[in-house]
């Protein structure tokens, strides 16, 4: 039966215009967002079942997709399934078909691990017969698909090939960051002003690659193109049947867009196209990562999303919700103490009772949560029946249910505390944990869209990480970091495993979480951006490729500057800027992004670093020889991190002897009388070890007269230094 | 108006050969009889920029260009015409006489230049955007200013790729161009680029039309920071807009974290606020772009010609042909001249004998005569020509005292002063140097012919 009737989807195409006419309109609804990001909550419940201000974020999708005036939705399960068709049972979306104007049908499939194989079983279905709208469950939308639709409709008719219709929409770049609000990367897309055909589509649009590449015979057939930076991907797309088709034959497609769109607008597969449609004044965004969340939670809890809000959603036996002034949306019973300040924006659940003098801000609480005295919550996310003991402090972070925070517990920004994690008394739990009563899965897979079905078996065979702090087995054992020892008062610590970040997530911890950037990262972006831009990297960079470009045309008879030198001259610059206040760990970064692209040793960079150094105190100096010894020793005091970051062999501090010594002679002769008084300074502050100074002292041995000059005048050091050798030797033994 | 204005009026380019000689420079080659410079100048002229300086490529040159300039526009403009090396390159050629330069602002115009953009209104655009440069951009004539030798007309079809362009929202500023060889490659665009602007319309039907605005201190600056660069299209313009991006230096300070937790609006960042207030007003990346006076900003500036305007350059035959034809033809109020009812120019001194037509779209100069049943169509006959019996020209360009005997037939060639072409002659597609003798019967078809 499933044969014949996907003959019929797959025939779509030639009747298709009679077809159009008739066929309900179909939605294929993803419950399953195939990535990891919202772990470890995801591994006990469904990512489309999370509650997004109190509401399951399924039931924010399939309303939208009722009032859009689809008829028959399709819901994917995967991961959970038995959670979620639970869920649309509870919720009234299937059982009844009378009740409802759209139909609900689950579908269930357990071996699938991509969106392409969802895709693939749907087509193996064959229950999708004209075109359908494929979204993922947690996507918050009011938009109209009226007009959408019938653009997709009347380009398939004149072109056939024009397979899928995406929705954009502008968002808000931040050219610091370089990520959109809702904590995604940039996508940079390229579209015909005209058509509106999508050319070019790249996402994760971060600092892998400098530049887009637009291939030349999109610009053969299109004269002008506009190239979006600004265009936020809303991940509804309206599809021709053809689209099931496409992923079946081309069984490789896992991803909708990495490989599905890619593979259409470059493999350039029979010339389907892909259009898009821009929305204007309505909402749509699709729930990516935690701060995707945070942002349209306030986005509904500031109505954007209407009638997507939560007085107007009321789901089976949902209670009443009432909006007050400043944006407050409280339930009908709920128990509030007098002095408990409710600041704006909050939303707060049904049957929860508050404190006396709690302070609650820029947050959501869920159904029956009991919230002691003197609680500070700000911009926090509580779900149900948590339990909040006195003077619990949880700022910016997740608190799934059941949690309990024990008197005097402080969540700090950007954690997530999983189900029924409980916390001790007076314990901090640290900026950006993970904590879940599951141990992480240890066969992590760096493909992460083929992770998040299999969870049960995850689960069961994960040996204890090293870096879980917790005995193996035995999940109830106080977990803490070592710095943090000593500010617990430390009767017990957290109930459950802190998942340690993985070798991806140092990066996605703070874009990606519900706490605001911190301000130091901020500033760090920041000074990346001008310092970018003041050294005219990009300029350098654009003008060497440039002229690789025109090697063959020899019309530019290129200068090349000895690679050194200017290396030389670039961290001294970069030093300089450095002594305007960059952080050192920044500074050694950029040193060494600068040694890579002069493809320079290590050893010539403590050259150059140390010359920096160097430098920088000699022009402080400006006059007296004290005066140059002392900033000289200022400055290398200063700098010995630095320093000795890059002198890590003999090699390397042989390297800066060598340096010091043609300084000396060379460049900054003021140097030359100091020499022997700046070296024992060198070794003190452990820049050099006496290896390399007697190494040095060796080499220097046979050299000439001339060269000699630095070792004799230092004589007297470099035989302390032996001595001192030979008496650690007469120690040792 | 403080402009001064450099002709780039080259020497005898190669391309154009056997069209030009030493005798008649490239300034000086007749488009619709009159010398190509004249274009130029008049258009000046029109927009009362009269400070003009002419850079020549070689000094027999440029003696030939002065005698020209000063007999014809004695009192009309102050021209100013200096010879240079023969190959310097257009920045070179601005570079030799960078030192002349007074005027707040320069305008750099091409010699070659035909068209009816009004270089008032690029001055100013240029003024008003306070820009560093401004570059006009035309749309790329349909016929194609094709570099290849005239013939190969299958590339008339599809407009030719000159220069790929990036250009903001507005379609004010210039952020990304491509020229010459690399047109034809992919297109490689910098994100940091995008992300500063948000939205970039890249454009392959737009060509760089060689008329430019400069901020002199600019342009001497990069003239002599970067003396390598020879051409001011395929490197000093790039390099303007690959440089205009970068900033002065802001410091780190001022980051502020809204209530909300939403976004984060660090106040004392350009290009924060640039990106941020882009959103909400198109127009404010222009005025962000403004605000940001002095701190090293370069801003890089186009004037785009509407599409009605004429804009061609002479720089190869085919193009010659093109221009020549256009403005006896579509372009004709370039010319200067007043058209008969049948569209065409016939000089009252022309003598015509019995049954000979002149189609529309043709010119005939003083003195020139032809004899019977000729046919001329959409061809340019210079002064003084004797042109016999039964000769048909098409498509061609036929300049002064040229000789034409009985039975000829001329179609898409261009016919240099002085040559003699024979009984019974067929040339197709060819051209013929200064002062060259075609031999009777003979047949040529594709050839450029020249006297040894």
């Amino acid at each position: 039966m499933s044969q014949k009737k996907s003959r019929g989807g797959a025939a779509g195409a030639g009747d298709d215009a009679e077809d159009l006419s008739r066929s309900p309109l179909q939605a294929v609804l993803l419950a399953d967002s195939f990535t990891l990001k919202f772990r470890p909550i995801t591994l006990e419940r469904p990512k489309v079942l999370l509650p997004l201000v109190n509401v399951p974020m399924i039931d924010y999708t399939l309303s939208w997709l009722e009032t859009a005036g689809v008829e028959e939705v399709f819901v994917f399960c995967c991961a959970h399934a038995q959670q979620v068709k639970e869920h649309l049972e509870d919720a009234g979306w299937t059982g009844q078909p009378a009740a409802r104007e759209m139909a609900v049908t689950a579908v269930e499939s357990h071996d699938a691990i991509s969106a392409g194989d969802a895709l693939r079983v749907m087509y193996g279905r064959g229950v999708i017969h004209g075109d359908f709208i494929l979204i993922s469950g947690d996507t918050v939308s009011n938009m109209s698909l009226k007009d959408a639709l019938q653009e997709h409709k009347d380009r398939r008719k004149k072109d056939p090939l024009a397979v899928m219709t995406m929705i954009i929409k502008h968002s808000k770049p931040s050219i610091l960051t370089h990520q959109t609000r809702l904590g995604n990367d940039e996508i940079v897309m390229a579209i015909a002003p005209e058509t509106k055909e999508l050319l070019y589509y790249e996402d994760r649009a971060d600092g892998s690659h400098l530049c887009v590449t637009i291939d030349k015979d999109i610009l053969a057939s299109n004269p002008t193109l506009q190239l979006h930076n600004n265009m936020e991907d809303c991940y509804i797309d309206i599809c021709s049947p053809e689209v099931l088709s496409l992923f079946t034959d081309n069984f490789d497609y896992q991803h909708l867009r990495r490989h599905f769109v890619k593979g259409l607008l470059v493999d350039d597969i029979m010339g389907y196209k892909i259009y898009t449609h821009e929305i204007c004044s309505s909402y749509a965004a699709r729930i990516d990562n935690f701060r995707s969340y945070d942002a349209v939670s306030k986005d509904i809890i500031q109505r954007w999303t209407y009638p997507m809000v939560p007085d107007v959603l009321s789901f089976g036996n949902c209670h009443e919700v009432k909006l007050h002034r400043q944006g407050i949306y409280k339930a009908s019973d709920v128990t509030l103490s007098h002095s408990a300040q409710i600041g704006a924006n909050s939303v707060i659940g049904n049957a929860t009772s508050i404190g006396e003098h709690c302070k609650i801000s820029n947050s959501v609480i869920g159904a029956g949560c009991c919230i002691g005295k003197n609680v500070i919550i700000h911009g926090s996310y509580i779900w149900d029946n948590v339990i909040i003991e006195d003077g619990c402090k949880v700022s910016n972070s997740l608190v799934g249910d059941d949690v309990h925070l024990r008197a005097g517990a402080i969540v700090e920004p950007g954690c997530i505390l999983s189900f029924k994690i409980k916390v001790g008394k007076n314990v901090v739990v640290p900026a950006y944990s993970k904590v879940s009563l599951l141990e992480k899965p240890s066969n992590e897979d760096s493909d992460e869209e083929l992770e998040y079905a299999d969870t049960n078996s995850g689960v069961t065979d994960s040996p204890p990480f090293s870096s879980m702090r917790s005995n193996a087995g035995r999940p109830a054992v106080p977990s803490k970091d070592d710095d943090l020892g000593a500010s617990e008062t430390g009767t017990s610590g957290v109930l459950g495993y802190i998942w340690a970040s993985s070798d991806t997530g140092t990066q996605e911890d703070w874009r990606q979480s519900i706490a605001p950037i911190p301000k130091e990262k901020l500033q760090e972006m920041q000074h990346a951006v001008s310092v970018d831009d003041d050294n005219g990297s990009e300029e350098d960079l654009n003008n060497r490729q440039y002229e690789q470009d025109h090697d063959g045309d020899s019309e530019i008879s290129v200068v090349e500057d000895d690679d050194y030198t200017k290396f030389e001259k670039e961290v001294e610059e970069t030093f300089q800027r450095a002594l305007d206040g960059i952080h050192e760990d920044n500074l050694i970064l950029e040193i060494n992004a600068l040694r890579l692209s002069y493809s320079l040793q290590h050893a010539d960079c403590a050259g150059a670093v140390f010359y920096s150094v160097m430098r920088s105190a000699s022009v402080a100096a400006q006059s007296t020889n004290d005066n140059l010894l002392k900033t000289t020793a200022d400055a290398l005091a200063k700098w010995k991190d630095l320093l000795r970051n890059y002198t890590k062999t003999v090699d390397e501090e042989m390297e800066i002897l060598l340096k010091f010594e043609e300084m000396c002679q060379e460049t900054t002769k003021e140097f030359c009388s100091l020499f022997s008084k700046i070296l024992p300074y060198l070794y003190d502050k452990d820049v050099v070890s006496e290896d390399a100074i007697l190494r040095w002292a060796e080499e220097k041995e046979n050299a000439d007269e001339a060269d000699k000059v630095f070792v004799k005048q230092s004589d007297a050091f470099i035989q302390w230094l032996k001595e001192a050798e030979e008496e650690d030797d007469d120690e040792e033994e | 108006m403080d402009f001064q204005v450099v002709v780039l009026a080259g020497g005898t380019s190669e391309k154009l050969s056997p069209l030009v000689s030493k005798d008649v420079p490239k300034a000086l080659l007749p488009v619709a009889n009159r010398p190509a410079i004249s274009y130029v100048l008049d258009l000046l002229e029109s927009s009362d920029l009269k400070d003009i300086i002419m850079v020549v490529e070689g000094q027999e040159a440029a003696r030939l260009v002065r005698a020209f300039v000063s007999s014809t526009y004695l009192d009309r403009l102050l021209v100013e015409v200096v010879a240079v090396p023969e190959d310097i390159g257009t920045a070179g050629a601005l570079r030799a006489i960078s030192k002349r330069l007074v005027a707040n602002d320069v305008l750099v115009v091409s010699g070659d230049l035909v068209t009816d953009v009004l270089p008032g209104a690029v001055a100013a655009t240029h003024r008003r955007n306070g820009a560093a440069v401004t570059a006009v951009l035309c749309y790329v004539p349909v016929s194609g200013p094709s570099d290849a030798p005239s013939g190969v007309k299958d590339k008339a079809k599809k407009p030719n790729r000159l220069n790929i362009v990036g250009l903001d929202m507005t379609r004010q500023f210039l952020l990304h161009i491509v020229s010459g060889t690399d047109v034809e490659k992919d297109v490689r665009i910098y994100k940091r680029k995008i992300q500063a602007v948000g939205q970039m319309e890249i454009r392959s039907d737009l060509m760089d039309a060689h008329l430019y605005a400069f901020n002199r201190t600019t342009l001497q600056d990069v003239l002599e920071q970067k003396e390598t660069y020879r051409s001011i299209r395929l490197e000093v313009l790039p390099y303007l807009v690959r440089s205009q991006l970068i900033s002065a230096p802001s410091g780190g300070e001022g980051t502020i974290v809204d209530e909300t937790g939403n976004g984060v609006v660090p106040s004392n960042s350009n290009l924060q606020c640039l990106s941020q207030h882009r959103a909400i007003a198109p127009s404010a990346f222009k005025q962000e772009f403004l605000s940001r006076s002095g701190g090293g900003t370069r801003r890089c500036c186009v004037h785009i010609a509407s599409k009605s305007k004429y804009c061609h350059r002479l720089n190869s035959i085919q193009a010659y042909c093109d221009i020549n034809r256009d403005v006896v033809g579509e372009a004709s109020h370039l010319s200067g001249y007043s058209f008969s009812t049948h569209n065409n120019i016939v000089h009252l001194s022309c003598v015509l004998g019995s049954k000979t037509t002149i189609g529309p779209q043709c010119m005939l100069a003083e003195g020139s005569q032809l004899g019977d049943k000729c046919s001329i169509k959409r061809s340019v006959i210079g002064r003084h020509c004797r042109i016999g019996s039964n000769v048909k020209i098409v498509n061609s360009v036929v300049m002064s005292h040229v000789v034409i005997e009985d039975g000829c037939h001329i179609q898409g060639s261009v016919v240099c002063n002085n040559v003699q072409i024979q009984e019974r002659a067929v040339l197709k597609d060819c051209q013929v140097g200064a002062g060259y003798t075609v031999t009777a019967g003979s047949d040529h078809k594709a050839e450029s012919l020249a006297r040894k």
